[in-house]
């Protein structure tokens, strides 16, 4: 097996020199009715490469890529273009093999591009500080909930009518898990500004997104002022890590918090995952974050070098009081992320994050110029939501035939919300004029 | 004769040990890499985007102020600034990696070529499930082999990591006893000293007490603390027990525990972490486990990418599988595979969503992958492997180091500082470890055993290797016996020496800041 | 003025029904390097035996326990900035706050100095 380097002679002879007979003597503790005797039954053998890449190439061959064909899906995933180069330097053997960087004089290449991450997260949603990353953006709301209600000591979380129903979801699964109380705020394409109204004396957080998961941008300045009025603090969610580039940032409108997935610079689609998930503060919250930190110092000879820092707020230390129960976190998503950032430098952002915009515009407009199609969505970055005369199922069913993976139905993700005619559509960079001229006519022949 | 007497000289001149700075800052093949702000500018660009045509926007104003100043590299600058932090590196693809608990073993670079085909790389988690059915038969054969390998009926696939994993059980446990009408009464979880920290840290983040139980002279659960703990069994919800435990031995009783609780009214939550020690020899179902995480960046070889991603499916006993997370995939008669996303129909009992979307798909290609490398034979291979190697670095050390623990271990070798001189301690032979080339072991955990020092060699070092690293070790702990004072200033080789972590921790520097002018200007 | 101690190595200086609250020398010789200190606000009340302030070290997190019942009156803000002060003058200037004593005959059950330094001998 090529893996396993131990020959039987070096079996033998170690088994001489530790004083066992053979394997089934390290497994005596085990109670006898479990010992199990020969290999478990019912899964193949080992195989050699060939055989295993011609069985997982089968696998991938059921699958549409994203890049085979027009492509038109968001919703808190994004089809970007990944630099070459960012897939490089991920693969280099001393970041992709390595562990955490428990032991930081032979760690101080992870340690640095930490530091050089947390740096970038905070300048792009202008927040004080960063962490090192958490699993994706879902998790990052959630935990940012849990985190406001410890520093305000209240127990109830507001949701906006807007942030992505997963979102939403995992947020509440570990709110109600820790007593805490969630309001969601009714469906709403354009209703974040709802939050400033529901605010009160009791409230932890309010959770606004944008642009939310219907691609509505807004300005929350406002649901920041109500939310500080009353003691309660605003976290700022987003998904689509690109918008930063053009779209007001939560530091501009005054957040405390600022969660989201940065799966968009750096990192492929996945299905799903590992994404990264982006979680900034200011900076008198700091003590209260999850997750791990990344800081300078200097070293004995005195030059500079980075450490995990402020770690007694995390599990290993703090254990049952810990601010969150995270130890491995998406570091190498991290890498991606901040190489990919590196390569686009700020410039290159805000013209990356324009180009996106231009291709949503372009879509929007030309799909909202068909009979009976109508875009819902006020203001959008890169995403919006159009209303079709026929069901959203169908039609996506008639575009797929068509070459076309027109987006995301409505009513996938709000099962109860009546939104059956709607489709979620996104546009990036790779979107041709190609793309959306196909779309149309798709489009067109179906409605 | 001819004689040339050009040319450089062929032998070296004798050594002088020049131990002096250079002006470059950089070490020989060692190169000294400044921060990325330092070196480039906003303008600085390394990806060639199209000018865009300047059309009118439609963001109603929602538009960014100040830009974010960050820097930019080309493309040769950002390949170098990488390529030079890299080499800072320490890595399982260099040398061995013995840290304990964590299962750094080799990272096959068929499950990197796999992860990467458009098929599984570029594919939308949302695009029409049509368009997606070979991911989802993936999952559904991944699934098949983590159920077959535990002897477990059911299995979530969405937790992200480890921990995430024990997030999932535990809320399905809490589900479980909310759905019998004693969520609010059984509330204590029963956590041994010895734990991870991950698993005091969850039960809490569920709303559970965490309430502690020692360890015994045999680094097991000390059975009589077990029990006087459950002398009230009202409000008992259940345990997290490690298994293989953190000290790297087989928990004797585990069987006996599972009763314990079971009676009791509560749940087995099994810390599957240490699943490598006992893949295809020990099926945790066998023991009556309720649930059970396993970490594919440990026992399935997805690799740890300094800090993760890593990704935690957890299996679940019958008594909890209805509980269990959305989304899942099912299959449907007619052979097409179906993702459940909702808490509805089949699903109406599970305790929701914790995540966006569907798992780490890019670590189940891998883990998949690695399975089918390995198949049944293999994996059996493996962790009788793995505890042979941890048992022969045990009995090669044993005589110069305190191992902490009588009798055999099984995929870690777990020694305490007794052996040391007054003044040196177990960090001080973790950094002179270093200087012979090595990873250090985990250092102080587990808690339950002072000044802890955990070696998990795993299956995937050959004989020769082990021993060049138990000759290093061994004279280590020698001159740690002797009271040798050299160690404190270990490491003295490594691309940094001892790092100030008080400084760090009393004033917290978490990002770079530009320097302000005058401080340009005093430079 | 008089100083009591706890086992828990809490000290507290009392003069008349205000005392004076900090850790000792010996704690903080134990805890290494402290690096932050956390503090209640003033105003706080607590009960003998609650925790109301961690000291940190890099590597640990330890709660510090109320010698006796009280409320806040003021608080040692100086140490937020310069948690270094607790190595320093742990029974001195590193105080961690001044409270109002709400049951003097909680006292008796403290340990003065030489007590307290026998306690230590036998640690
Ligand atoms: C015993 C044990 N439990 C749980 C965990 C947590 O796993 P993860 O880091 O994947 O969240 C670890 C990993 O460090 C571990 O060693």
């Amino acid at each position: 097996m090529r893996y396993l380097p131990l020959t039987p002679e070096d079996r033998a002879s170690m088994l001489a020199t530790i004083g066992a007979k053979s394997a089934d003597d390290f497994y005596t503790d085990v109670p006898k009715a479990a010992r199990l005797k020969a290999k478990i039954a019912g899964l193949p053998d080992h195989q050699g490469e060939l055989a295993v890449e011609r069985h997982m190439t089968k696998l991938a061959a059921k699958n549409r890529s994203a890049s085979s064909g027009p492509f038109f899906v968001g919703a808190g995933a994004y089809k970007h273009h990944v630099p070459a180069t960012v897939d490089m330097i991920i693969q280099r053997s001393e970041f992709l093999t390595t562990y955490t960087p428990y032991q930081p004089e032979i760690a101080q290449g992870t340690l640095q591009t930490l530091f050089e991450f947390q740096t970038q997260v905070a300048a792009l949603t202008a927040m004080d500080v960063a962490n090192a990353s958490m699993y994706d953006g879902s998790t990052a709301c959630a935990e940012a909930a849990v985190m406001a209600a410890r520093v305000t000591k209240r127990k109830k979380v507001i949701l906006s009518g807007g942030l992505h129903p997963h979102y939403a979801a995992a947020t509440r699964l570990l709110c109600e898990a820790q007593g805490l109380t969630v309001v969601q705020l009714p469906v709403a394409i354009d209703g974040e500004g709802e939050l400033a109204k529901s605010v009160d004396g009791e409230t932890a957080c309010v959770i606004g997104q944008s642009p939310n998961v219907f691609g509505t941008v807004t300005d929350l300045t406002s649901v920041a002022k109500s939310a500080h009025d009353k003691g309660a603090l605003l976290v700022s969610v987003f998904t689509e890590a690109v918008s930063l580039g053009l779209v007001t940032p939560p530091g501009e409108m005054g957040a405390d918090i600022a969660a989201g997935e940065g799966q968009s610079i750096g990192n492929g689609l996945n299905f799903g995952g590992p994404y990264v998930g982006l979680f900034a503060c200011k900076e008198k919250l700091v003590r209260q974050m999850p997750g791990r930190l990344c800081g300078e110092t200097v070293d004995a000879d005195g030059k500079r070098g980075f450490v995990l820092t402020l770690s007694t707020r995390e599990q290993h230390i703090r254990r049952d009081k810990a601010t969150s129960n995270i130890c491995t976190n998406s570091g190498l998503c991290a890498l991606a992320f901040t190489s990919h950032m590196t390569l686009l430098g700020g410039k290159g952002l805000k013209q990356l994050a324009e180009l996106n915009h231009e291709a949503a515009c372009e879509l929007a407009d030309t799909l909202g110029a068909l009979k009976g199609v109508e875009v819902l969505t006020p203001r959008f970055f890169n995403e919006f939501a159009i209303r079709t005369p026929v069901d959203a199922e169908a039609v996506l069913a008639m575009l797929d035939e068509a070459g076309v993976v027109g987006g995301v139905r409505a009513s996938r993700l709000f099962p109860k919300d009546h939104l059956g005619d709607v489709i979620l559509v996104a546009a990036t960079e790779c979107t041709t004029t190609e793309d959306i001229a196909a779309y149309a006519a798709a489009l067109k022949e179906i409605i | 004769m001819g004689m040339n007497t050009q040319g450089r000289p062929t032998a070296p001149a004798s050594a002088s040990g020049a131990t002096f700075e250079t002006v470059s800052g950089s070490r020989g093949l060692l190169q000294r890499e400044d921060l990325l702000f330092e070196i480039g500018t906003p303008e600085t660009t390394g990806v060639d985007l199209p000018k865009p045509k300047g059309t009118k926007n439609r963001l109603g104003g929602v538009k960014r102020k100040v830009d974010t100043g960050l820097a930019g590299l080309s493309e040769p600058q950002a390949v170098r600034h990488y390529m030079r932090l890299s080499q800072k590196n320490y890595a399982i693809d260099l040398g061995l990696f013995p840290l304990g608990s964590c299962t750094m073993k080799h990272n096959p670079r068929l499950n990197e070529k796999m992860a990467r085909l458009p098929g599984f790389a570029d594919i939308h988690p949302l695009q029409p499930q049509a368009t997606v059915q070979g991911a989802l038969e993936l999952i559904d054969e991944l699934a098949t082999w983590l159920k077959t390998l535990t002897g477990m009926p059911s299995v979530a696939m969405s937790p992200k990591a480890g921990a995430h994993g024990e997030l999932c059980g535990m809320l399905a446990i809490r589900q479980a006893l909310i759905a019998r009408g004693e969520g609010d009464t059984r509330k204590r979880v029963l956590v041994p000293e010895s734990a991870h920290g991950t698993n005091p840290a969850t039960a809490v983040q569920c709303g559970f007490i965490v309430d502690e139980i020692k360890a015994d002279k045999r680094g097991r659960v000390d059975m009589e603390d077990l029990k006087s703990k459950l002398a009230r069994t009202d409000d008992i919800a259940g345990i997290m027990l490690t298994n293989p435990n953190t000290c790297g031995l087989f928990e004797t009783d585990i069987k006996n525990i599972a009763d314990l609780i079971h009676t009791a009214g509560g749940y087995f939550y099994c810390d599957g972490a240490n699943f490598n020690a006992i893949v295809g020899r020990v099926r945790p179902g066998d023991l009556g486990v309720d649930a059970m995480h396993i970490n594919l960046h440990k026992t399935f070889s997805t690799p740890h990418g300094g800090g993760g991603p890593g990704s935690g499916p957890t299996v679940f006993s019958q008594a909890l599988a209805p509980y269990a997370p959305v989304p899942f995939v099912t299959k449907d008669e007619d052979g097409l595979f179906r993702l459940v996303e909702h808490v509805d129909g089949e699903a109406s009992e599970s305790f929701g969503r914790m995540v966006a979307f569907h798992g780490q798909m890019g670590m189940f290609v891998r883990a998949l992958t690695y399975m089918l490398s390995h198949g049944a034979d293999g994996l059996k291979q493996v962790a009788e492997d793995a505890v042979l190697n941890a048992n022969y670095v045990q009995a090669r050390l044993k005589h110069v180091m305190t191992p902490a623990f009588d009798g055999f271990c099984m995929h870690e070798a777990l020694f305490s500082d007794a052996f040391t001189a007054d003044g040196i301690e177990t960090i001080d032979i973790a950094k002179a470890l270093i200087d012979e080339g090595y990873h250090p072991m985990t250092m102080y955990f587990p808690l339950v055993v002072h000044g802890a020092m955990l070696i998990e060699p795993t299956e995937t070092e050959s004989k020769a290797e082990l021993d060049r690293f138990c000759d290093a070790l061994e004279s280590i702990a020698r001159r740690a016996a002797q009271g040798d004072e050299t160690l404190k200033g270990a490491p003295y080789l490594a691309p940094a020496r001892r790092l100030d972590e008080t400084r760090a921790a009393r004033k917290p520097v978490l990002k770079w800041t530009a320097p302000l002018p005058e401080q340009i200007a005093a430079e | 003025m008089t100083t009591y101690y706890t086992k828990d190595h809490e000290w507290i200086r009392v003069d008349g029904d205000t005392g004076t609250v900090g850790i000792t020398n010996y704690a903080a010789g134990q805890l290494g390097d402290v690096v932050y200190v956390e503090l209640p606000e003033t105003g706080a009340k607590f009960a003998r035996g609650d925790d109301f302030a961690v000291v940190e070290s890099v590597k640990a997190a330890s709660d510090v326990y109320a010698p006796v019942s009280g409320s806040v009156l003021e608080v040692n803000t100086a140490l937020t900035e310069a948690p270094e002060k607790v190595n320093e003058a742990a029974q001195g200037d590193a105080w961690f706050v001044r409270v109002r004593l709400t049951d003097a005959g909680e006292l008796s059950g403290l340990m003065d100095e030489a007590a307290y330094a026998a306690f230590c001998e036998g640690l």
